[in-house]
C-alpha cells in the first residue's frame, strides 16, 4: 500500500509524462462514451421529439416511462446485456461479449433514455410556442420537427453532453459486458476499481484526475454554451 | 351587414399593384351558422358574417367578446363544433390556408437571424425568389438588422418582422390579432402603415383591435362582437357615428357592457 502522498506524486507523473497505458485507457473510455451517446443521440432526440409533439394515446404512461428509464441501474442494464450478447442468448452469434461494442450497446442503452426524456421536455416547451405560428404556416410535421431540433440546438447539446457525462462515469454494465480485459475492453472506470482492489493508487488516481478533468471540461463546455445561447437569445 | 352595402372600392378586389409578381387578389370571407364551444361552454353562437374581398376589416368588441377566436375560426386555427368558413364560396382547407398568413399579438420568432426567419417560410413553400428577403426586410425596415438574432430585437421591431414574415409570400388574406396591443406610439404607426400597404396591394385585411382610434384610422368595415356574438357589422363611418346596437354604444361610450345584444 503507498502512502498518500506518494500516490499523488506518481499519479501525476503519469499525467504528466503522457504514460502509454493511461493514454490507451483514456482513448479506448472516450471512444465507447461518445460512440454510445452518438447512437443515444440518433435514437433518442426523434423519439423525444415525437413524444415532446405528439398527441397519441397512451403519451403520458410514454413520458412516465421515460423518466423512469433515467434512473435505470446500470448492473441491471449489464446483466440484461450480457444474457442477451452471452453464447446462449439470443444475440450470442454476433459473438460480441467483452468487446468494446458490447460497452458501447450497455452505455447506450443507459442514456438514451436520458436523452429522450430530456429532450422531449424541451422540444415540449419549444412546440407549445410554436405550435400555433406553425399551424398558421401550415408547416409539414417532418418540418416543424427539423425546425424545433434545430431552434433547441443548444439545450439538446446540453442534454448530450449530461449523456455523455453519464456515460464515462458508469463501471457497472460496462464491467459486466466489457470484462475489463487488459489491452481490450478496460475503460477509465473499470481500471480505477481494478488497480484500487490491487492497491495500485497511483494508476486509480490519475484516471481518477483524467476522470475528474473531463466531468470539469464537459461541465465548462455546457456553461460556456449556455452563455452563448443566452447572449444570442437563442436559448 | 352585407358586402352590397359596404364601401365600394373600384376593381373589386384586384388591385394594381407595385409590380405583377406582387398582385394579389383577395377571395370574400363568409361565415355561416359559425359556432365554438369548449367543454361545454359556447364561446361563438352561430355567427353569419360575410367579409367583403376589398375591404380594411377591423374586428371590435370587448375583452372574451371572441374577437381572436373568430379569428382563429376564420383562418382555420380552430375547428367550428358547428358551422362552416369558406372563402369565395369555397370551403377553406389547407390549399387555401396556404394563401393566407396570421400576425398575432406577441411575435413567435424562430431563434434564428432575422434574415433566417424570412428564409424558413420561403423555404417551406420552395420560393426561390434572390433578393426577396432583402426586399420584404426593406419594406419594414429591417434591413440593417438582417443578420441579428431575432430574438434581441425590440418588441416593436419584432413584430415588424413577424409582419414582414406574414407578408413574403404575398398573402390573400391577413390575420392580425392586436398587432400592436403592446407597442409605443412609433411603433404601431409603422405596423399600420406596413399593413395599409399590404391592402393597397389587395391583400384583405382582418384586424383585431381595442384601440378605438387606431379602429377609426384603418377600417374601412367593422365587425362588432359582444358575448360571442356578432352584434354589427357595418361601414366603419355608420359604425363609429350611428351604431345600431345598444352594446356598441355602450362600448365606444366607455361604458361596460351589461347585457346581451
Amino acid at each position: 500500500m503507498q502512502d498518500f502522498g506518494d500516490a499523488f506524486a506518481l499519479a501525476f507523473g503519469l499525467v504528466v509524462n503522457a504514460d502509454a497505458d493511461l493514454l490507451e485507457i483514456v482513448a479506448l473510455s472516450l471512444k465507447v462514451s461518445l460512440s454510445a451517446v452518438a447512437i443515444a443521440c440518433l435514437i433518442g432526440l426523434p423519439l423525444g421529439a415525437a413524444v415532446g409533439m405528439g398527441r397519441f394515446r397512451g403519451r403520458t404512461a410514454v413520458i412516465i416511462l421515460l423518466n423512469a428509464l433515467m434512473g435505470l441501474p446500470p448492473v441491471v442494464v449489464g446483466l440484461l446485456i450480457y444474457l442477451l450478447l452471452s453464447n446462449a442468448g439470443p444475440l450470442g452469434w454476433l459473438r460480441l461479449l467483452y468487446t468494446p461494442t458490447a460497452m458501447i450497446v450497455a452505455q447506450a442503452v443507459l442514456i438514451t433514455p436520458i436523452v429522450a426524456a430530456l429532450s422531449r421536455e424541451i422540444i415540449e416547451q419549444l412546440h407549445a410556442e410554436y405550435d400555433e405560428q406553425f399551424r398558421s404556416l401550415s408547416v409539414a410535421r417532418h418540418a416543424a420537427v427539423a425546425a424545433l431540433l434545430w431552434d433547441a440546438r443548444y439545450s439538446l447539446l446540453t442534454v448530450a453532453l449530461a449523456g455523455f457525462g453519464r456515460a464515462v462515469a458508469e463501471v457497472g454494465a460496462v464491467i459486466i459486458v466489457g470484462g475489463n480485459i487488459d489491452h481490450l475492453t478496460r475503460v477509465m472506470t473499470t481500471a480505477i476499481a481494478l488497480e484500487t482492489s490491487k492497491g495500485d493508487l497511483a494508476l486509480a488516481l490519475a484516471l481518477g484526475i483524467v476522470l475528474i478533468v473531463i466531468a470539469l471540461s464537459v461541465n465548462a463546455g455546457v456553461m460556456a454554451m449556455r452563455l452563448t445561447a443566452a447572449r444570442f437569445a437563442y436559448a | 351587414m352585407h358586402e352590397a352595402a359596404l364601401k365600394q372600392r373600384p376593381g373589386q378586389g384586384t388591385y394594381a399593384v407595385e409590380s405583377a409578381e406582387r398582385q394579389v387578389r383577395a377571395p370574400r370571407g363568409a361565415a355561416r351558422g359559425l359556432a365554438y364551444e369548449v367543454g361545454g361552454s359556447r364561446l361563438i353562437h352561430g355567427i353569419d358574417l360575410d367579409l367583403p374581398s376589398d375591404t380594411f376589416t377591423v374586428v371590435l368588441g370587448p375583452n372574451g367578446a371572441g374577437k381572436s377566436l373568430l379569428l382563429r375560426l376564420m383562418h382555420g386555427l380552430l375547428q367550428p363544433t358547428a358551422g362552416q368558413v369558406s372563402w369565395d364560396g369555397r370551403r377553406l382547407d389547407k390549399a387555401l390556408r396556404l394563401r393566407q398568413a396570421m400576425v398575432f399579438q406577441r411575435p413567435v420568432l424562430l431563434r434564428r437571424s432575422v434574415a433566417a426567419n424570412i428564409r424558413f417560410v420561403l423555404g417551406l413553400r420552395h420560393v426561390r425568389r434572390p433578393g426577396r428577403v432583402h426586399d420584404v426586410l426593406r419594406e419594414v425596415g429591417l434591413e440593417a438588422q438582417a443578420n441579428q438574432p431575432a430574438r434581441l430585437l425590440s418588441g416593436g421591431e419584432q413584430q415588424r418582422l413577424s409582419l414582414a414574415r406574414a407578408l413574403v409570400l404575398d398573402p390573400e388574406v391577413l390575420f392580425l390579432d392586436e398587432p400592436t396591443a403592446s407597442l409605443d406610439p412609433a411603433s404601431t404607426a409603422a405596423i399600420e402603415t406596413i399593413v395599409k400597404r399590404a391592402h393597397e396591394r389587395g391583400t384583405k385585411i382582418v384586424f383585431v383591435t381595442h384601440d378605438l382610434g387606431q379602429a377609426r384610422r384603418l377600417a374601412d368595415d367593422v365587425v362588432f362582437l359582444n358575448r360571442g356574438q356578432l352584434a354589427e357589422h357595418s361601414r366603419a363611418a355608420q359604425f363609429f357615428d350611428h351604431p345600431a346596437s345598444q352594446a356598441a354604444r355602450d362600448y365606444l361610450e366607455g361604458r361596460l357592457i351589461l347585457r346581451h345584444t
